[in-house]
C-alpha cells in the first residue's frame, strides 16, 4: 500500500487534483482510500457526488465511542473508499488536533488494515502546514509520498518551498519523501519553465503539468470528477497521465528547500523579466 | 560548633557541575549577601526563567492564581475549565482553613469544580461545556459568584471564557461569573498567576459594595492565606485590640469581604509578592494606603501591631495593643527560653514562597537559631533587596505578558486617607518592603529557585539542622537524614501566625530537630558496600 498525502497552498485545487487523479487510478483497477484532512470536509464530493459524508469528528462526538468503520467510510466512484475527518467551524477548537483524532481512529478501526487490500491512501491536506496538527499526514509514517500542487503563481511557490521545509524536518527523522511538484496551471507566463526550474532547485521533479481546461469546472458542477463526467475529453487523459506517472514514480526525495533570495532569482530569472 | 567553607567557596561548588552558560546563569541568582554602609545589599537576578532540564521548585501560573490566592475563599466556586487532572491535584492541597458562619453557610472549598474537558471539546472547542457547567453549578448550589480559571489547553484552543463568564453573569442577574486567563504556560512561575488573580479581583469584585463594617479602626489583612488556621489567630488579635477586619485577602474570607475590601482605612500587607499588585490598586483608585506587616514571629506580631496603632494615632488603641503584647508576650517568652535550651545554635534553611523564606526567619531567630541560607521560588528582586530597587527592575518580554491594569482615581470614591507626610510625621512607612536580604546577615548565602541538585548540595556541605521547604522536595531531604518542615502546608501543624502561633513553632521545630531518628538514618548503599553509580554532565 502506497501512502500518499497531497499538500499546497490555500485554493491551488489540491481536492480538486487528488479526486481527479484518484478517479483514473481507480480506473485502472487500483483500490484507493482518500482522506480528507480539512474542517471544510469537502475532500470526497466529486468522487462521492457531493457532499454526503459524515466526518470522523462528528461521528466521534454524537455517537460516541462505539463507531463501526462503515459508519465513516462511504463508496465512491469506480470502488475509491471515502473518509473525511472534519473539524471544528472556523474560530473554534483545533482542527490540528481533531486530524490527529481522526488518523487514530481510522487506524483503530482497521481502516487501514491488510484485509482492506488497498493499493493507495490518499491525503488531502488543508492549505500550508499551519500547526502540528496539519503535518500528522507526514508524521509517524502516515504517509510516504508527497505531492506538493503548485502553479506558476509565486505565492504558490512560496508556500510549496515551505511545505519541503516541514518534510525536510520529518523526511529526517522518519520515512517520508517528496514525490515531486504536479503543476496545476494558472496559465501564468513561462508556467512551465518556471515550474521546472523550482522542481530542479528543490532536487525533485514536476510530475505532471496540468494544463487549465474549463471541463474541469464542468465535471464539477455536476459534482463529478473528469473522468466520470466525460471520459473522452483531453482534460480527463492528462489526469490518466498524471495517475500513471505517480503508479510509476520512483524518484522519492528529500528536498533541498529555498532561501527567499533564491526564490526571488528564480521568478525574474523566467517570471518577470522575459 | 560546625565550621562551613566560605560562602564564596560554596556558590562556585553549586554550580561547578552545571554547563557553563548554565553555571553563569545561576550566578546570577545566587548571591552571597553582603550588606553596605547604607544598607543596600547586592542585585540578585530573580523571577527569570527556570532551566529547562533542572528540577525547580516551582509551580505554575494556574497554581498561583486558583490555588494560592482564589483558594481560600469559601464562597466563590471555583471552576476549573480544563482536564480533570488539573482541577483534582489543586484540591484542598494548600491546608487554607475557612470557618463558615453557620452550618447552613456556603463553603465550596471541600468541593473540587471542573468542566472536564476531552479531546472532543479541544477539537470543537469547549466554550459549549463550560456554558452548561457554570449552569450546572448555579443551579445547584445558587452561589454568589463564579470563578472561571483557563488551564494550559483552554489558552491553546482560544476558548473565550470571559465572554462566557459575562454572559452568564447576565443571564443570572445574581451570581458574579468571572474569568482568570490564567493558563499554566504564563509567566515563568506561580507569580504571574498572582498577578493574574489580583488583576481579576480587582475588575469585578473590589469596590463592588461601599458600605464599610461598623468600626473605628478598619482595616484589611492582605496576603494572608489561612495555611494552618492563621488566620483565625490574626482575627482574634485584632478583635482584642478593638480593630475591625474589613477583609482578608483571603484566609478565612467570603466574596462580601472582598466587595467592601476597599472601605477600609489602611491596608496591611503580609505576603508581599502575591498580593502588592491589589494594595496599589486600591491606594489608587480609592485612597487607602499601604504598609508592610508580618504577624510570623512574635516579636515582629508586637511590631508590626505597633506600627497599626501608631498609623491610627489613637491612644486607647495603642493601649489596647500594649496590653495584648504585654500579656502574650510574658508565655511566649517563656516557652521560648525552654526551647532555646535545645534548639540555640541550630542552624535552618529556608527555600519557599515569596515572603515564607523571609518571615520565617524572625521564628528561628527568636528560639536562637540561625539561618545560613534563604530563597525564594517565585519572588522578584523587590522581595529580595527591597521595594528601592523597583524603578532599576527590567521588565522582560514574559512580565509584560502579563496585563498591567491602568487604574486612576476614582472621581467619586476617592478619599486620601493620610497623605505620605502625614504617614511619615506619625513614625509609620509608606509602601515599603525593604526585602529579605537587609535582614540576613552578611555572608548568608541566597539562592533564587534553587534547584533539587543545589540542595542536595546544601545539605550535603552545611548539613543543616532542618531545611523549610515544600512537598516536592521533603522526601529528598528528608532520605538525606535531615528534617524537612513544609512552609506551604505546614504538614499537619500549625498555626504558626501570632503569638499563639509563635508557640506552636517553637515546639514543633524543637520536636523535630532533636529528634533522634535523623541521626539513626543510613542509606543502604552505605550500610551494605553496595556499588554506586556515578555519572558526569554533559560539558558544553
Amino acid at each position: 500500500m502506497r501512502k500518499v498525502a497531497i499538500y499546497g497552498k490555500g485554493g491551488i485545487g489540491k481536492s480538486t487534483t487528488t479526486q481527479n487523479t484518484v478517479a483514473a487510478l481507480a480506473e485502472m483497477g487500483k483500490k484507493v482510500m482518500v482522506v480528507g484532512c480539512d474542517p471544510k470536509a469537502d475532500s470526497t464530493r466529486l468522487l462521492l457526488g457531493g457532499l454526503a459524508q459524515r466526518t470522523v469528528l462528528d461521528t466521534l462526538r454524537d455517537d460516541g465511542e462505539d463507531i463501526e468503520l462503515e459508519e465513516i467510510r462511504r463508496g465512491g466512484f469506480c470502488h475509491t473508499l471515502c473518509v473525511e475527518s472534519g473539524g471544528p467551524e472556523p474560530g473554534v477548537g483545533c482542527a490540528g488536533r481533531g486530524i490527529i483524532t481522526s488518523i487514530n481512529m481510522l487506524e483503530q478501526l482497521g481502516a487501514y488494515a491488510e484485509d482492506e487490500k488497498l493499493d493507495y491512501v490518499f491525503y488531502d491536506v488543508l492549505g500550508d502546514v499551519v500547526c502540528g496538527g496539519f503535518a500528522m499526514p507526514i508524521r509517524d509514517g502516515k504517509a510516504d509520498e508527497i505531492y506538493i500542487v503548485v502553479s506558476g503563481e509565486m505565492m504558490a511557490m512560496y508556500a510549496a518551498n515551505n511545505i519541503c521545509k516541514g518534510i525536510v524536518k520529518f523526511a529526517e527523522a522518519g520515512t517520508v519523501r517528496l514525490g515531486g511538484l504536479i503543476c496545476n496551471s494558472r496559465k501564468v507566463d513561462n508556467e512551465l519553465e518556471l515550474v521546472l526550474a523550482l522542481a530542479d532547485k528543490l532536487g525533485t521533479q514536476l510530475i505532471h503539468f496540468v494544463p487549465r481546461d474549463n471541463d474541469v469546472q464542468r465535471a464539477e458542477i455536476n459534482r463529478k470528477t473528469v473522468i466520470e463526467w466525460n471520459g473522452a475529453v483531453p482534460q480527463a487523459e492528462e489526469y490518466r497521465k498524471l495517475a500513471r506517472a505517480i503508479d510509476s514514480n520512483k524518484k522519492l526525495v528529500i528536498p533541498k528547500p529555498l532561501k527567499m533570495e533564491e526564490l526571488e532569482k528564480l521568478l525574474l530569472e523566467y517570471g518577470f523579466l522575459n | 560548633m560546625k565550621t562551613y567553607p566560605t560562602t564564596e567557596a560554596v556558590r562556585d561548588e553549586l554550580v561547578k557541575s552545571y554547563p557553563a552558560k548554565v553555571a553563569k546563569k545561576r550566578l546570577g541568582q545566587i548571591v552571597v549577601n553582603k550588606k553596605d554602609e547604607a544598607g543596600l545589599v547586592p542585585e540578585i537576578k530573580a523571577n527569570s526563567r527556570s532551566i529547562p532540564g533542572i528540577i525547580s521548585q516551582r509551580g505554575c501560573c494556574y497554581a498561583g492564581c486558583k490555588g494560592v490566592v482564589l483558594g481560600p475563599t469559601r464562597d466563590i466556586i471555583n471552576l476549573v475549565h480544563g482536564p480533570i487532572g488539573c482541577s483534582f491535584y489543586a484540591w484542598l492541597t494548600r491546608r487554607n482553613q475557612t470557618r463558615p458562619e453557620g452550618s447552613e453557610s456556603e463553603n465550596y472549598m471541600t468541593y473540587c469544580f471542573s468542566t472536564d474537558i476531552k479531546d472532543e471539546n479541544i477539537v470543537f472547542g469547549g466554550e459549549k461545556k463550560l456554558r452548561k457547567a457554570i449552569q450546572e453549578a448555579y443551579d445547584l448550589f445558587h452561589p454568589k459568584a463564579i470563578g472561571v480559571f483557563a488551564t494550559c489547553p483552554v489558552g491553546l484552543i482560544g476558548d473565550d471564557i470571559h465572554t462566557v463568564a459575562r454572559e452568564m453573569k447576565e443571564k443570572f442577574g445574581d451570581c458574579n461569573v468571572f474569568g482568570f486567563s490564567c493558563e499554566g504556560y504564563k509567566g515563568v512561575s506561580q507569580s504571574a498567576g498572582h498577578h493574574i488573580a489580583n488583576n481579576q479581583l480587582f475588575k469585578h469584585v473590589i469596590g463592588l459594595n461601599d458600605q464599610p463594617p461598623e468600626g473605628k479602626f478598619k482595616v484589611t489583612l492582605l496576603g494572608e492565606y489561612n495555611i494552618g488556621g492563621d488566620s483565625f489567630i490574626l482575627e482574634e488579635i485584632f478583635e482584642k485590640c478593638g480593630m475591625t477586619l474589613v477583609a482578608t485577602l483571603s484566609g478565612n474570607s467570603t466574596i462580601a469581604q472582598f466587595e467592601r475590601a476597599h472601605t477600609a482605612d489602611l491596608n496591611c500587607v503580609m505576603c508581599h509578592r502575591s498580593i502588592n499588585y491589589i494594595a496599589d490598586m486600591i491606594e489608587k483608585k480609592y485612597g487607602v494606603p499601604w504598609f508592610k506587616v508580618n504577624f510570623i514571629g512574635a516579636k515582629a506580631t508586637a511590631k508590626s501591631l505597633r506600627k497599626i496603632a501608631d498609623y491610627f494615632e489613637d491612644a486607647g488603641l495603642k493601649e489596647k495593643v500594649e496590653k495584648l503584647i504585654a500579656e502574650e508576650m510574658a508565655e511566649v517568652e517563656k516557652v521560648a527560653a525552654d526551647v532555646r535550651t535545645r534548639c540555640e545554635g541550630k542552624t535552618a534553611m529556608l527555600f519557599v514562597g515569596g515572603s515564607r523564606a523571609h518571615h520565617y526567619q524572625e521564628l528561628f531567630a527568636e528560639i536562637g537559631m540561625k539561618t545560613l541560607a534563604a530563597g525564594y521560588e517565585f519572588a522578584h528582586r523587590d522581595d529580595y533587596e527591597g521595594r528601592n530597587v523597583l524603578p532599576k527592575i527590567k521588565v522582560d518580554a514574559d512580565s509584560r505578558n502579563i496585563e498591567e491594569l491602568d487604574v486612576k482615581a476614582d472621581p467619586v470614591k476617592f478619599r486620601q486617607r493620610a497623605t505620605p507626610e502625614e504617614m511619615t510625621s506619625r513614625g509609620v512607612p509608606h509602601r515599603d518592603y525593604d526585602g529579605m536580604m537587609p535582614e540576613m546577615e552578611n555572608n548568608a548565602l541566597v539562592v533564587d529557585d534553587i534547584s533539587e541538585h543545589e540542595t542536595e548540595e546544601l545539605l550535603r556541605i552545611y548539613k543543616p539542622d532542618i531545611f523549610c521547604a515544600g512537598i516536592k522536595e521533603k522526601y529528598g531531604i528528608q532520605k538525606n537524614g535531615i528534617p524537612c518542615k513544609q512552609l506551604h502546608n505546614y504538614d499537619y501543624g500549625g498555626p504558626y501566625a501570632g503569638f499563639k502561633g509563635a508557640i506552636n513553632f517553637y515546639l514543633e521545630i524543637d520536636r523535630m530537630v532533636n529528634a533522634s531518628v535523623w541521626k539513626m538514618i543510613s542509606p543502604p548503599w552505605r550500610k551494605n558496600d553496595m556499588p554506586e553509580l556515578e555519572a558526569d554532565y554533559v560539558k558544553t
